[in-house]
């Protein structure tokens, strides 16, 4: 990071849990959640269907009401300062959610916009982060005319036009075929480098997370059941373990779903029908 | 080579105040406007599309009953007298598809994107509201020219229709919020459009869009004077074709009502998030 000065000591976690609980109805879907980004890290958040990933991401990131005291990023109470919050993230939503009728281009020059980047630097922190995702060459096509892994690279350029300190992906690999997984995730290193920025994405890929996360906690019914490096991860259990037993170990035998899965799986559906 | 943005010192986050929640609302409406318009860009069809109604309610509709003089209109043709009615009204069904896609928004996760935007609720609300405006002027300018080559006498007066749009962007803002606010309300799309089919079509017979006040009912006129789109409809009217209009009040209720939907969409703004 090159910035420094007024913002907040070394020793302040990106983003702090603390008892974050979230209930729909009968369903709780957190359940008493504690956990710490530290600043500069990749944290996962590994869990089956429904485990509760995805609201706990909608809660950091101010979609969801929480309590005062119970999130903070960076220092800050998302209860008390949301917009201060606000832009201090960058969010990537489970769904493909670029708008396919505008440019590349203008996607991204829509969230340099609501971010307030000044007119003057806007066209060229547009391009640059344009440049970094590999998408500058075809920056002026219609979305509907890209990939999925072209969309989501592009959203990742959304969420990094404003500079933000954390970036926040849920599911940011779902649905794409190999190599533009890691063409998502290569971006994602080489922007972190370059930045110093924390990420905290969310996965039910066990090789991914062991790949890409410096450490990871793993949700099972909105609750963290173990939390540390993956190599922590995999040697509480064995030498030979690996995170596909801890993840079986944890959450019992089956990826069985509860209901989250069917919802999900119908928005993925219509995004993918309106990008068409 | 250009260089990735780093992060500023986390000094941007003091509280705006007043004035500057207002000026980032500001730059949100025109933020969402211009978005607006390039979409439009992409997609000029939609514009012809969506002239074909109004089209055929001129053409037909007009051009039957001037001739048959059923409806009394006194010394304005009745193809004039309709012609501000059915802009009004394609203003209407533009305005009311907002609630339909906002729901869409919401499921594609376009809404949460929005929403993680230092962009305060009522701001977004605001500027979904002017950029529906914006597609109903747009529509308009296609709707007016269609007037003018079936003859209908338009005003010259530039004043005039600076008037007619805004009026146009109020009656949007209204009629937009008014179905986000049915959106939050029922949360299903499938829904929404049951009800706006269901709605937009009483609006607009139950409004002075198609026929003289003084020809309804007693208790149509009752209904006519708590319609938004009457007083749209008049004032637009009055600007275009220049019938006798009370653009004071007009303009007013428009505004009133605008903000008044604007305020209570805005509320329900959680509720679609959260649903
Ligand atoms: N808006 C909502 N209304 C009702 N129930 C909900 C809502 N959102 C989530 N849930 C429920 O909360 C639980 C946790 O859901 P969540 O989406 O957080 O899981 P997830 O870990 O992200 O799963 P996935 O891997 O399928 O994305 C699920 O049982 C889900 O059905
Ligand atoms: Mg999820």
């Amino acid at each position: 990071m090159t910035a420094i000065g007024a913002g907040p000591p070394a020793d302040v976690p990106a983003v702090r849990c603390t008892g974050l609980r979230q209930a729909f109805g009968d369903t709780v879907a957190v359940d008493g959640i504690d956990l710490e980004v530290r600043p500069g890290e990749v944290f996962g958040l590994l869990g089956p269907n429904g485990a509760g990933k995805t609201t706990t991401i909608r809660m950091i990131t101010t979609l969801l009401p929480a309590p005062p005291g119970a999130i903070e990023v960076f220092g800050i109470d998302v209860a008390r300062r949301r917009s201060a919050v606000r832009r201090l993230l960058g969010y990537v939503p489970q769904q493909l959610s670029a708008d396919g009728t505008l440019s590349g281009r203008e996607n991204v020059a829509l969230f340099a916009r609501l971010f307030d980047v000044p007119r003057r630097d806007r066209d060229a922190q547009v391009d640059a982060v344009l440049t970094a995702v590999d998408l500058l060459d075809v920056a002026d096509r219609q979305v509907k005319t890209y990939s999925g892994g072209m969309v989501r690279r592009l959203e990742l350029a959304q969420a990094l036009v404003s500079a933000p300190r954390v970036l926040v992906l849920d599911e940011p690999t779902v649905g794409l075929d190999p190599v533009a997984r890691d063409g998502v995730w290569d971006r994602i290193t080489d922007i972190r480098l370059a930045t110093g920025m924390t990420v905290l994405v969310t996965t039910h890929a066990m090789q991914e997370a062991d790949a890409q996360c410096d450490r990871i906690a793993l949700m099972h019914r909105g609750r963290v059941q173990a939390l540390g490096t993956p190599a922590d991860l995999r040697g509480a259990l064995g030498p030979d373990a690996t995170l596909d037993d801890v993840f079986r170990h944890h959450t019992g035998d089956t990826l069985a779903d509860r209901s989250g899965g069917l919802r999900d799986v119908r928005a993925a559906r219509r995004t993918a029908g309106r990008l068409g | 080579m250009s260089v990735l943005p780093v992060a500023p010192p986390a000094a941007s986050a003091e509280d705006p105040g007043p004035l500057g929640t207002l000026a980032t609302a500001a730059r949100r409406v025109a933020t969402m406007c211009l978005v607006e318009l390039q979409r439009l860009r992409h997609d000029r069809s939609e514009l012809v599309t969506r002239a074909v109604q109004p089209a055929l309610w001129l053409l037909v509709f007009g051009q039957v009953f001037t001739r048959i003089h059923a409806i009394p209109t006194g010394d304005t043709p009745y193809l004039d007298f309709l012609a501000p009615g059915i802009l009004a009204q394609s203003a209407l069904f533009i305005a009311i598809f907002y609630g339909i896609q906002i729901i869409w928004e919401r499921d594609a996760g376009v809404l949460s994107k929005l929403l993680v935007t230092p962009t305060p609720r009522m701001a977004l609300v605001t500027a979904k509201a002017f950029a529906a405006g914006v597609r109903a002027v747009a529509q308009a300018v296609v709707v007016l020219l269609l007037a003018l080559v079936l003859g209908v006498a338009l005003s010259p007066n530039p004043l005039h229709w600076l008037g007619v749009v805004v009026a146009l962007l109020l009656g949007s803002a209204f009629f937009c919020c008014l179905s986000i606010t049915i959106a939050g309300l029922v949360l299903s799309r499938d829904r929404l459009m049951g009800i706006g089919q269901a709605i937009t079509m009483p609006l607009f017979f139950a409004s002075n869009a198609l026929y003289p006040v003084e020809l309804m009912p007693g208790w149509l006129q009752v209904i006519n004077h708590v319609n938004p789109l009457s007083y749209e409809v008049e004032a637009l009217r009055g600007l275009l074709i220049g019938t006798p209009a009370r653009l004071w009040l007009d303009f007013a209720v428009l505004l009133l009502a605008a903000a008044a939907m604007i305020t209570i969409a805005s509320s329900l703004l959680p509720r679609l998030v959260r649903g």
